[in-house]
C-alpha cells in the first residue's frame, strides 16, 4: 500500500528549475533512499513532502490525501504524521536538549507532564543519550546533536520518519549507529522511511529500495541490488563515486 | 542628473511593502488566535522591557539635562533672568511628546529590533524555522506574535519610565543646579501639562514598539546567506525601523490632536 506519492512535481526558484518532473511512490513500512549529487535538489524534494515548499506544479499525496494545495490546520493534520530529522539537527539553541524533545509532544500530544519527562528520557535513550536533558545544544558535539535531533523527531512517534542526510557530518561508526537507529524505526516501530544521502554505504545498509535524483528527475529506481547493477551510466558513476563520466562536474 | 525611481526599484518596494503587510496580517490573526505561546511571551516582556531598562535610563536622563540646559539657556537669553522658572512646562511638554518616545523607539530599535533580527534570521539559516513547523509549531505564532505584543506592551512602559527620568532630569538642572525657583517651576509644570500630552507620546510609543518587532522579524525571516546575510538582515533592522519610526513620528504628531478638548 502506497503512503507517499509524488505525480510530476516541478519546482523552480527564480528562474533556476530545481525539480522537472519528480515521479516517485514510497510504500507503507518502506525505507526509501533518494540518492543524488549535492545540489540536485534532494533536499528541497524532502521539503515539499512535509509542506515547507509548495510544488509549482505536480501532486504529493501522504497517505491518501493531496498536500500540495491545503494550509493551516489542514496541513497541520498531516504534518503531525511526520518526523524531520534535519541535515544539521536543527536543534532550537535556546531551549535545552529536554526541552528539545519535549517541543513536539507539547503540540503535538496531550500527555501528562510526567510521562512527558518519561517519553523525553525513552526516546533520548534510544539514541544512546542519557541524563543530557539540562544540557544546551552548545555543549554538545557534533553527533550527539544529530541524536537528540532524531530523539525529537521520534517523540511524538510518527508514522514516517523523513532523514536528510542523516550520516553527514559525523565520524563512519556514529554514522553507522545512526544507520542501525533508522533500521530499528523500521523493524521496530514499522515507520515509514524516506533517507536524503550520498552516502553509498549508508544507503545499502537502510534502503529497501533506492531512487536516484538527477537532473531534477528520478531517472533509475530499484533494489540495492538492482541498483549496483544498473546498467545506466549515470548511476553507475555515482554509486562508483568516479569524476569521470557522463555527470560533468566542471 | 535627478533621481527618478527606476520601474525595478519601485516593484522591489511594493513587494517588501507587501511581505510587511503580510506578515502584520497572520501576526494579527496569531495573536486573536487561541493557545498563546505564554512561556516565549514572558521571555519577550523580560528582554525588551526589563533588560532596555538600563539604557532607557541613561538615554532619558542626559536628554533631560540637555533640553533642560537648552530650555533654560533660551530663557535667560531672549525673556531675561527670573524667566526660567516657567521652563518646566516646555521640558515636560517637549519630553512626554516628543523626544523621550523617539529616543526610547531608536534606543530599542537597535538594541532590540536588530537582536529579533539576528535570531529569527541565524534560526532561518540553520533550518530552525523549518524545525517549528515541522513539529507543529506555527513560526509566526511562536517568534512574531510574542514579539510583537511584547513590544508593543513594552516600548510605552519604557517611555513612560523615560519620560519620569528626563522630567527629574529636566528639573535637577533648572532647579537644583542652576537655582531656579522649584515652587514656580513645578506649579506650572502641573498648570499647563496635560494628561493628554503624555497619552499622545504613550500612543506614538506603542506604534513604534509594533514598527521595531515587526521590521525586526520581517528581516530575521528573509534571512538568506550564512553569517553575512545575519549581518545584512541587522544592519537593514535598524536601518529601516529608525527612518520607519522618524517618519511615523511626523506623521503621529500631525493627526494626533494637540488637546482632548472639544473645539
Amino acid at each position: 500500500m502506497t503512503m507517499i506519492k509524488i505525480v510530476g512535481l516541478y519546482r523552480s526558484f527564480g528562474a533556476t528549475p530545481v525539480l522537472r518532473g519528480v515521479d516517485l511512490e514510497v510504500r507503507r513500512g518502506e525505507t526509501m533512499v533518494v540518492i543524488g549529487q549535492s545540489g540536485s535538489g534532494k533536499s528541497v524534494l524532502i521539503k515539499h513532502l512535509i509542506g515547507l515548499l509548495k510544488p509549482d506544479q505536480g501532486e504529493i499525496y501522504v497517505d491518501g490525501t493531496e498536500i500540495s494545495r491545503i494550509r493551516g490546520d489542514a496541513l497541520q493534520k498531516v504534518t503531525r504524521k511526520f518526523g524531520m530529522l534535519f541535515q544539521g539537527a536543527a536543534l532550537f539553541d535556546s531551549l535545552t536538549v529536554g526541552q528539545n524533545v519535549r517541543f513536539g509532544l507539547e503540540r503535538y500530544t496531550s500527555y501528562s507532564r510526567d510521562e512527558m519527562d518519561r517519553i523525553v528520557a525513552d526516546c533520548l535513550a534510544k539514541v544512546g543519550l542519557r541524563g543530557v536533558e539540562r544540557l544546551m545544544p552548545h555543549e554538545l558535539s557534533g553527533g550527539m546533536k544529530k541524536r537528540v535531533g532524531l530523539a525529537r523527531a521520534i517523540a511524538y512517534s510518527p508514522d514516517i520518519m523523513l532523514y536528510d542526510e542523516p550520516s553527514t557530518g559525523i565520524d563512519p561508526i556514529r554514522a553507522d549507529a545512526i544507520n542501525d537507529l533508522i533500521n530499528v524505526m523500521k523493524t521496530e516501530l514499522r515507520v515509514t522511511s524516506v533517507v536524503i544521502t550520498h552516502d553509498m554505504v549508508s544507503s545499502y545498509k537502510v534502503a529497501d529500495r533506492i531512487a536516484m535524483l538527477h537532473d531534477g528527475r528520478i531517472i533509475e529506481i530499484g533494489t540495492p541490488p538492482e541498483i549496483q547493477h544498473s546498467r545506466n551510466p549515470v548511476v553507475q558513476q555515482f554509486i562508483r563515486g568516479e569524476a569521470e563520466g557522463p555527470i560533468k562536474i566542471f | 542628473m535627478p533621481f527618478f525611481p527606476r520601474p525595478r526599484h519601485t516593484i522591489m518596494f511594493l513587494e517588501q511593502l507587501g511581505e510587511v503587510g503580510i506578515l502584520i496580517v497572520q501576526t494579527l490573526r496569531s495573536i486573536f488566535r487561541r493557545r498563546w505561546e505564554r512561556g516565549m511571551l514572558v521571555r519577550q516582556l523580560e528582554e525588551i522591557g526589563v533588560r532596555s531598562i538600563p539604557v532607557v535610563t541613561l538615554t532619558a536622563a542626559f536628554g533631560g539635562l540637555v533640553f533642560g540646559l537648552q530650555t533654560y539657556i533660551g530663557f535667560h537669553r531672549y525673556i531675561g533672568a527670573g524667566s526660567e522658572a516657567y521652563a518646566g512646562p516646555i521640558i515636560s511638554l517637549g519630553l512626554s511628546k516628543e523626544l523621550i518616545p523617539l529616543l526610547v523607539a531608536v534606543m530599542v530599535s537597535g538594541r532590540v529590533g536588530s537582536a529579533m533580527a539576528a535570531q529569527i534570521g541565524t534560526m532561518k539559516i540553520t533550518e530552525q524555522i523549518d524545525a517549528l513547523f515541522s513539529l507543529g509549531a506555527d513560526p509566526v505564532r511562536y517568534l512574531v506574535a510574542p514579539r510583537a505584543v511584547a513590544s508593543v506592551i513594552m516600548v510605552p512602559c519604557l517611555t513612560m519610565f523615560g519620560d519620569l527620568i528626563g522630567m527629574a532630569a529636566g528639573y535637577f538642572y533648572i532647579v537644583i543646579a542652576m537655582g531656579v525657583n522649584r515652587h514656580i517651576y513645578l506649579q506650572n509644570t502641573m498648570l499647563y501639562l496635560e494628561l493628554w500630552d503624555v497619552a499622545t507620546g504613550l500612543i506614538k510609543a506603542a506604534v513604534f514598539g509594533a514598527v521595531i518587532a515587526i521590521i525586526g522579524c520581517w528581516q530575521g525571516l528573509k534571512t538568506r546567506g550564512g553569517a553575512e546575510g545575519v549581518g545584512r538582515a541587522t544592519t537593514r533592522t535598524v536601518v529601516i525601523s529608525s527612518i520607519t519610526i522618524l517618519i511615523l513620528n511626523f506623521f503621529l504628531s500631525k493627526a494626533l490632536p494637540s488637546n482632548l478638548k472639544l473645539q
